[in-house]
């Protein structure tokens, strides 16, 4: 009996050292995986009107107003963008190459001591870390170029330092987290003014790109989730994945899904910055417009990228 | 009598029927409200779900409802508890019987109710009713703290010597341990309440874990993080004194662990308490100063524990190797099984906590919040499903496994659930070790662990309860026996 018993443990701890190794064996996954290529006729120069006003802002649908009317960008900032964007700033010095890294001079934040809180002084703060395999620009003969293919996908792999540093080299700015939510959510209007997605109450898999949304650049079962070209869910077929015209009220593509949005916002008593959007990367809940991410400034990812405000 | 009333009868009026009703409840839920997430979501399993069976989810609601499916699900194992320990530890009679019928009424008003709500359309009177089934819950613990009163002289451990621990004067300090941890779950709740009817009424329902880097907390806000804390640590303080009282903790070990226990119990809550007064910014050193003492009395119980199957597992070998040791110490998985898991718990969950709280600041102070709530929801969830595990295994006792049937039960949960709950800990802190570029082929394999051994395990669980299902059916079924049997293991002191 005892020998029987003996087994079923043998069995048992056979099958989880197995499984063990097999997860030792997986290796990482291919960054470098080919890319489809798609025209999604998007204008990336183009910029939304939002005009001063309510709007319903938050989960609990709090009436809020904006007191002034602004521009956002229709897209997210894209490599090709950036690219030359970093071409002129090492021109003009506004940035510099120190150790395979981009860096800028951000003047600081006033320091009040919070729990938690981590010091930013004046000085320079990573923008781009151009030896991270998630990066898709290519720096050779004094220029920056991007590797073919990803040139109308979102900029990521940019901390919010290097976003900022963007918009500002334009006289533009990062959106503030509130302007950012009635850019998502649209004006109290009355009409869907309590929408939890841009386009509307409802979530499917061809409204956004989200973990596991099926499109045709992730890979589950290797690579994972990539980024789509800006603009993509506008109600295009693609191959054989059809699109549903996802825009926000104002106009506005890829505010749910695709890569986290880098805020302007400088809150007291924290480092953190916030994001907001929800990224490829996460479940359909995170899309919710009112959902914050936050992390410091100096982070980035394959999943975070930005847009302007003017 | 009628055959029906007999099997309802049993189920809902002996010990062991209310366990098993408690549990296939618990068990149903937890298969069906698991396919709205996670990666049943994922393959297209919520949308059907959804569909059939006519569900209403808007997603300004999904906190709200995640709240009280936490809550029915509590309730339930919070009324398995009760039922244990009203079966292990001498009370009156009445006591015994107010308690069980009250957590009863309370934890399946609070689950059918608040569920029907929740997810099937906001209709207000189910609301109603689940406050009300929690409000029987929370009046069923004031009878229980009554009932496991140690200063009353009838439970007093009398006679010269005793192997429990105890004062001179005879005061069982185990009873004292189960009193303190009753007492302070009911004053704990409170802290949810309160913080649960403002919220409540103003229906700004949030999670925890979302509100985690906010720099000013308000005092119900912290009031509602502590109170989750604290539910969560109490039981498995719970579950911990049963799992003693089930293996006959008892001797030098016990006389150590007991009074370190009721110190731990006693300064847990009141450092969490402290969460909502001017002590707050020193709350979790005291916290950390009550954890202490109450993990190093588990600690004594898994030492005890351990020792005990050895000298069982190798009486009459003269000399027994360390091979034979370790063959007597795992003979019997449930037991074996019981304290492991209290082991394990220190890899999944206090461990993680410590490496997180050691490097601090390149974790936390830099990744995004989403990293830092896997890693919050994660490890708690894993508390959680360990003291499910511990449950299943006293409970796979109590209904009487033997043979190889035991020894299938008893392995299969220990290899399933610790592949899931490693897996889930590898999930946590894989940004430590590899990039969010690079990931996928080590999520999928994680997941995969994660999702066989819970799905697995579940399905052990639907085993163990269609095998009880097909025997309430039969005329003489176990059933019958186990009707009769008031107590569980209660041993004379």
């Amino acid at each position: 009996m005892t020998r029987k018993f003996a087994s079923i443990r043998r069995l048992l701890f056979t099958t989880l050292v197995m499984a063990a190794l097999g997860m030792c064996a997986c290796g990482p996954a291919d960054v470098g995986a080919p890319v489809p290529v798609y025209d999604t006729g998007a204008d990336t120069t183009e910029w939304a009107s939002i005009p001063a006003g309510e709007f319903l802002e938050g989960q609990h649908e709090t009436a809020v107003s904006i007191d002034h009317d602004y521009e956002m960008m229709v897209f997210l900032v894209t490599y090709e963008q950036y690219a030359a964007y970093l071409n002129d700033a090492l021109a003009t010095g506004t940035v510099r190459l120190v150790d395979n890294t981009i860096v800028g001079h951000y003047p600081g934040d006033e320091f009040r001591g919070a729990r938690h809180e981590v010091r930013i002084d004046p000085g320079d703060y990573l923008h781009v870390a151009l030896n991270d395999p998630a990066l898709r620009l290519e720096f050779r003969e004094h220029a920056f170029t991007v590797t073919p293919g990803w040139e109308v996908h979102p900029m990521t792999m940019v901390t919010w330092f290097g976003a900022g540093a963007y918009c500002d080299q334009y006289d533009w700015r990062l959106p503030t987290e509130l302007e950012w939510e009635k850019a998502a959510r649209g004006p109290l209007d009355g009409r869907e003014s309590n929408r939890p997605f841009p386009w509307g109450s409802e979530i499917a898999r061809n409204n956004a790109n989200y973990y596991a949304s099926r499109d045709p650049f992730e890979s589950m079962s290797s690579y994972g989730s990539r980024t789509t070209p800006v603009g993509f869910y506008n109600g295009k077929i693609y191959g054989a994945f059809a699109t549903i015209d996802s825009h926000s009220p104002y106009g506005l593509y890829d505010m749910a899904g695709n890569v986290w949005q880098w805020t302007g916002d400088v809150h007291p008593f924290e480092h953190y910055r916030y994001l907001r959007g929800g990224s490829k990367d996460t479940y359909d809940m995170d899309l919710r417009i009112w959902v914050r991410n936050s992390a410091a400034p100096t982070y980035a990812s394959p999943g975070v990228g930005f847009r302007c405000a003017r | 009598m009628h055959p029906i009333r007999q099997r309802l009868q049993f189920l809902f009026s002996s010990t062991k029927g209310l366990i098993l009703m408690a549990m296939a409840m618990v068990a149903v839920v937890t298969a069906l409200f698991g396919m709205l997430s996670g990666p049943m979501a994922e393959w297209g399993v919520r949308d059907v779900v959804v569909r059939l069976l006519g569900m209403k989810l808007v997603q300004a609601e999904r906190e709200g409802r995640i709240i009280i499916l936490y809550h029915s699900i509590a309730m339930a194992i919070i009324a398995i508890e009760s039922y244990m320990i009203t079966g292990l530890v001498k009370m009156r009679p009445i006591h015994r019987v107010v308690v069980n019928t009250g957590v009863t009424a309370g934890y399946l008003t609070t689950m059918i109710f608040g569920l029907l709500f929740a997810y099937w359309g906001r209709l207000w009177p189910f609301h109603g009713l689940f406050i009300a089934g929690l409000t029987v819950m929370f009046s069923s613990g004031v009878v229980l703290t009554v009932a496991l009163w140690p200063w009353n002289k009838e439970f007093y451990i009398k006679g010269p010597k005793s192997e429990y621990a105890r004062t001179r004067s005879g005061l069982d300090l185990e009873r004292a341990a189960f009193f303190a941890m009753a007492a302070t779950t009911v004053v704990s709740s409170t802290f949810g309440a309160v913080a649960g009817a403002y919220f409540g009424n103003g229906f700004e329902a949030f999670l925890a874990e979302n509100i985690i880097r906010s720099p000013e907390k308000t005092t119900l806000e912290y009031s509602v993080i502590g109170h989750l804390h604290i539910m969560l640590a109490l039981i498995a303080i719970a579950v911990t004194l049963i799992i003693g009282r089930w293996l006959d903790f008892k001797g030098l070990y016990q006389k150590i662990a007991m009074p370190l226990m009721i110190l731990g119990v006693v300064v847990l809550n009141l450092g969490v308490w402290g969460v909502v007064t001017p002590l707050e910014p020193i709350a979790h050193m005291i916290i950390y100063m009550g954890a202490t003492p109450a993990m190093l009395a588990a600690l004594m119980l898994v030492i005890f524990g351990f020792d005990k199957l050895i000298r069982e597992g190798v009486r009459g070998i003269d000399r027994p190797t360390f091979g034979q040791k370790i063959s007597a110490l795992t003979r019997d998985p449930l037991r074996f099984g019981s304290l492991w898991q209290m082991v394990f718990m220190n890899f999944t969950v206090s461990g993680i906590g410590i490496l997180m709280a050691v490097r601090l600041d390149e974790i936390f102070r830099v990744w995004p919040a989403r990293e830092e709530r896997i890693e919050l929801t994660g490890h708690w969830h894993v508390l959680s499903a360990i003291i499910a595990t511990i449950i299943l295994f006293y409970y796979g006792d109590l209904t009487g496994l033997k043979g190889r049937l035991r020894q299938w039960y008893g392995w299969l949960i220990i290899v399933l659930s610790d592949a899931a709950f490693a897996s889930v800990t590898f999930f946590e802190m894989k940004r430590l070790f590899i990039s969010e570029a690079q990931q996928q082929p080590l999520v999928n394999w994680l997941m995969a662990g994660i999702d066989f051994g819970l799905g697995s395990l579940l399905v052990v669980l639907a085993a163990l309860m269609v095998w009880r299902l097909t025997d309430l059916f039969k005329k003489k079924g176990l059933w019958t026996r186990e009707a009769a049997e008031e107590n569980l293991y209660q041993v004379a002191k």
